[in-house]
């Protein structure tokens, strides 16, 4: 009999189970919360590079492509009648990937304390195990390429791995193409997507800058197949080939978002290794300013001995003689020789930045001002008892100074170039948004305002400082998924205006700002 | 008999929370379908936990009360800017009580009562918006008391008893908002400790100005549930030394107050009606801040805190004696949460809340009864947050709207002799 009851009681209990408590309005159901107002985010696929493929600490690895903006969007698309949002995931959490077996790709960035007992970025360790030949089957929602310029969406055969060797092709793009001669835009098109995301051109401008503009201008060239990897796009080739593209992304009626192009110069990439690092105490100051007070006078005497009137002689060897003060020094940079500047270098100005890859140890060795060799300190102390030196020990003098190399730094006009590239573009992305009535998102004053004072969170600031800051990834260029949460609530509020929607915003102190840590070795 | 207690101590190990605080009103079937009222009813033994005073006045020279009740709660979160939502998973809890009382004398009967006031059970999906709060909580606490009622007049009784407990707690949350390991994974800490014991007291007195007039008060004392050397365990760290911990295992102490309570009540019969009126006050100020002390020193503390205050519950109750054979119960009574607005935190996510319960008893043979009851258990949706996270110094609110429902059916026997 009492079992009876117990049998009982767990059949009504069971029953009792179902009866939840039911909010008057559910978020779940979409009770009256969320619109899609004018658009439809029925099939959203994203378009864009590394920032939209979830590129992150100098790599491309699943947790990364989970945090992207795009798949932060689509989560809070799914209240608006959004459907599912597939990836191209890589295989791993590590990071960087094999061709035919080979790593040809770096694991991804972690923050590690090395034998300096500072922490350092390093590449995380093991070995990639995504294999790029391994094609993924299926269309995928998340289309960004990581490399891709705005020319190479439209570039057949850019997932062909075939043209890998030669650069016609991206590794990225090999493992989820449609077909070998398939283009990104195609693939894109071919799915009919309802809503799109395009956020394309950084690296055209991106390519050039961490290149430390090595590359060319193209500027005036309207054939992209002639460009080296490192050139800046013309404007005019990247005004005919976005409108293209939006042409055909819009020609079925989707709607659509398009992000414009940060200032690559706001990145930490640029703004962590400030140009005045050269940390002198007061006797290494006035060693250096005697240094090239000597290569002053020295020039001097070398221009006169070759007929130079002394005037213009002094004149233009004055530039040398350049003064270090106690504390922080800007570095020297080679430049080109010139009529102007027969030695090539010189000190750098103030808004002229530096790599963040650029050789730490090797600034504290005299790179970046003057390698003082015995050699050079005997003509040194030559010059001081008032000796003439020989034409040998000139060169042994003027070779000690050790300047940044070009590849190193951004100088003025790299960065002008760099600007006024950028600027064009923008000025496209906006035109083609007004003119088709697509939503904008301004990422440039966004990670500008990211890097100038910071955005608020509920527990704290995002800046650009490198590794901590919030906003950027340990490659210094990249976001973090606290970053791509800031520019997914830019878009959905962007997209809330243009279409009357009603999308909630997500939680930006819910995604991880900090710095990548953990490599699995011992503590 | 023996099948049934054997299926009891086999549900004992899930308790579940649906008063205010991780307090677990579910002492009797009788008393629960009468609103959980009975510091005033002479009835059965289940008098053991609503007032040991009144088991002298049982006519019995032994009572035996014993029961088991399910609690099926559910908790709905949401948060309508973010377009967030959770819901706990709605796992079956089973608080239980069993009570014996034996007469000595006219004057004097001496008891034994063992159940389970406070306790908690509550299941967030992992890695829930709110996982740097909690996961999952399961907390029980099982009194065992002996009682003595001696009666110092015809309409005046004293009763009471020293109480010991028992008690475990496991507790998981992530460890912060975002940490994660290599593969993603959050990263949290899960805090075990079981074998807790203490010892308290409780003492009541019942009093009957008129035959059909009864006036109960019982205090039951707080006591400080203190965890010494549990064991905290972190997981899913990265592995690093520049993450806040290390994966593993190390102790911690903490404690947690059961808080004392006051019940005042009156009874009035008439005929064949008996009406009854409990008020409890629950001195949850005590429960200040869950602080969890990790033994290691370079692990900083985690600090809670919660800031309850003391709380009342009104609880009214009348029963219908239908048949000879047959008693039926109504009852309805409204708990005041001790959780004061931003301390609204999703481990005991309880705002006010109303009870509504039913029950009766039917005599199977003289000797033994069937006690069964019901109550459902209704809180208003409520928009309340948690104020008191701290990250990076900073404190971080959470918070939402709250919906909540139990559903109690719950199963007993009397037995007199």
């Amino acid at each position: 009999m009492m079992k009876n009851y117990i049998k009982y009681m767990a059949v009504l209990a069971l029953g009792l189970v179902a009866c939840e408590p039911e909010f008057d309005n559910s978020v779940e159901d979409n009770e009256g919360f969320y619109d899609n107002g004018e658009a439809d985010f029925g099939n959203y696929v994203a378009l864009g590079n590394s920032l939209t493929a979830g590129y992150a600490d100098g790599a491309l690895f699943i947790q990364g492509q989970e945090n992207s903006y795009p798949n932060i969007l689509a989560q809070q698309f799914s209240h608006v009648g959004g459907g599912d949002f597939r990836q191209p995931l890589m295989n791993d959490n590590l990071g960087g990937f094999l061709v035919n077996g080979t790593q040809q790709a770096s694991t991804r960035l972690i923050l590690e304390v090395g034998s300096s007992g500072s922490p350092a970025p390093t590449p995380i360790p093991g070995t990639p195990t995504t294999e790029i030949g391994n094609t993924l089957s299926g269309s995928f929602n998340n289309m960004g390429v990581p490399g891709a310029k705005s020319f190479h969406l439209g570039f057949q055969g850019y997932g062909n791995i075939a043209g890998l060797q030669n650069g016609a092709a991206n590794p990225y793009f090999v493992r989820f193409r449609s077909s070998e001669q398939a283009s990104v835009i195609g693939d894109a098109v071919a799915q009919n997507p309802t809503f799109f995301s395009l956020w394309i051109g950084n690296n055209d401008v991106l390519s050039y800058a961490v290149s430390g503009g090595t590359g060319v201008n193209q500027t005036g060239n309207p054939n992209p197949l002639t460009y080296g990897s490192n050139d800046i796009t013309d404007p005019q080739v990247f005004a005919q080939t976005y409108s293209t593209m939006v042409q055909a992304l819009t020609s079925e009626g989707a709607n659509g978002v398009l992000i414009n192009i940060p200032s690559v110069t706001s990145t930490p990439y640029f703004n962590t290794v400030p140009n005045n690092a050269l940390e002198l105490d007061a006797s290494q100051a006035a060693n250096l300013t005697a240094y090239f007070g000597a290569v002053s006078q020295v020039l001097t005497g070398v221009l006169i001995s070759q007929g130079v009137p002394q005037q213009q002689a002094a004149a233009l060897a004055s530039q040398y003689a350049i003064t270090f003060n106690e504390g922080t020094n800007r570095f020297i940079i080679d430049v080109p020789v010139t009529e102007t500047n027969p030695l090539g270098f010189r000190q750098m100005t103030e808004n002229e930045l530096i790599q963040l890859q650029i050789d730490q140890s090797a600034l504290l060795n005299g790179y970046g001002s003057v390698v003082i060799t015995p050699e050079v300190e005997q003509v040194l102390a030559t010059l001081m008892q008032g000796g003439t030196p020989t034409p040998e020990e000139v060169g042994i003098l003027f070779s000690a100074v050790s300047g940044l190399d070009d590849v190193d730094v951004l100088d003025n006009t790299e960065i002008s170039e760099i600007e006024t590239a950028t600027t064009a573009f923008n000025t496209t992305i906006q035109n083609v948004a007004e003119a088709n009535g697509l939503a904008m998102v301004d990422a440039n004053a966004i990670l500008n305002q990211v890097a100038n004072g910071g955005i608020s969170y509920d527990g704290g600031v995002i800046t650009a400082e490198f590794a901590t800051g919030g906003a950027f990834s340990l490659d210094g260029i990249h976001l973090t998924p606290r970053g791509n949460a800031v520019i997914a609530n830019e878009i959905i509020k962007q997209l809330n205006e243009t279409y009357n929607a009603t999308i909630p915003v997500v939680n930006i102190g819910d995604y991880n700002g900090s710095p990548s840590i953990g490599s699995g070795s011992a503590q | 008999m023996k099948k049934l207690s054997l299926v009891m101590v086999f549900l004992l190990f899930a308790a579940a929370t649906y008063a205010g605080g991780y307090r677990v009103s579910t002492q009797g079937q009788r008393a629960l379908a009468m609103g959980h009222s009975g510091v005033a009813v002479v009835n059965s033994a289940e008098l053991a936990f609503f007032n040991p005073a009144g088991l002298v006045f049982l006519e019995n020279k032994l009572n035996i009360s014993a029961g088991v009740t399910g609690v099926i709660s559910n908790v709905k979160y949401q948060n309508e800017m973010r377009g967030a939502f959770a819901e706990t998973d709605s796992s079956l809890g089973t608080p239980f009580y069993l009570y014996a009382s034996y007469s000595i004398s006219e004057k004097l009967a001496l008891g034994l009562s063992i159940y389970t006031p406070y306790g908690s059970s509550v299941e967030w999906p992992t890695d829930w918006s709110g996982s740097h709060l909690i996961n999952n909580i399961d907390l029980q606490a099982i009194y065992i008391q002996p009682l003595v009622s001696y009666k110092i007049t015809d309409n005046l009784s004293v009763g009471g008893g020293p109480i010991f407990v028992t008690g475990s707690v496991n507790f998981n949350r992530n460890i912060n908002r975002t940490l994660t390991n290599e593969e993603g994974d959050r990263s949290n800490v899960e805090i075990d400790a079981s074998g807790v014991t203490s010892f308290g007291w409780s003492a009541s007195a019942m009093f009957s100005p008129i035959d059909s007039l009864r006036i109960g008060v019982h205090y039951r004392s707080e006591i400080i549930l203190e965890a010494e050397d549990g064991d905290a365990t972190f997981s899913n760290v990265p592995n690093s030394p520049l993450a806040p911990v290390s994966n593993g295992t190390v102790a911690f102490d903490a404690e947690l107050p059961m808080p004392a309570e006051l019940t005042i009540g009156a009874s009035y019969e008439f005929d064949k009606w008996l009406f009854a009126f409990d008020y409890n006050r629950t001195f949850w100020g005590v429960y200040d801040s869950l602080d969890i002390d990790f033994a290691p020193d370079e692990i900083p503390d985690s600090i809670n805190p919660r800031n309850y205050k003391d709380s009342s519950t009104y609880r009214f109750g009348v029963q219908y004696k239908a048949l000879d054979k047959l008693a039926l119960r109504l009852g309805y009574y409204y708990d005041e949460s001790p959780v004061q607005s931003g301390y609204f935190a999703p481990e005991t996510p309880r705002n006010d809340s109303q009870g509504y319960t039913g029950g009766f008893s039917f005599d199977i043979t003289p000797k033994i009864a069937i006690d069964a009851s019901f109550v459902y258990l209704r809180f208003e949706e409520v928009k309340e947050s948690y104020d008191h996270y701290q990250e990076n110094g900073q404190e971080v609110s959470f918070g939402g709207t709250y919906k909540s429902n139990a559903f109690l059916p719950g199963l007993g026997v009397t037995f007199k002799l």
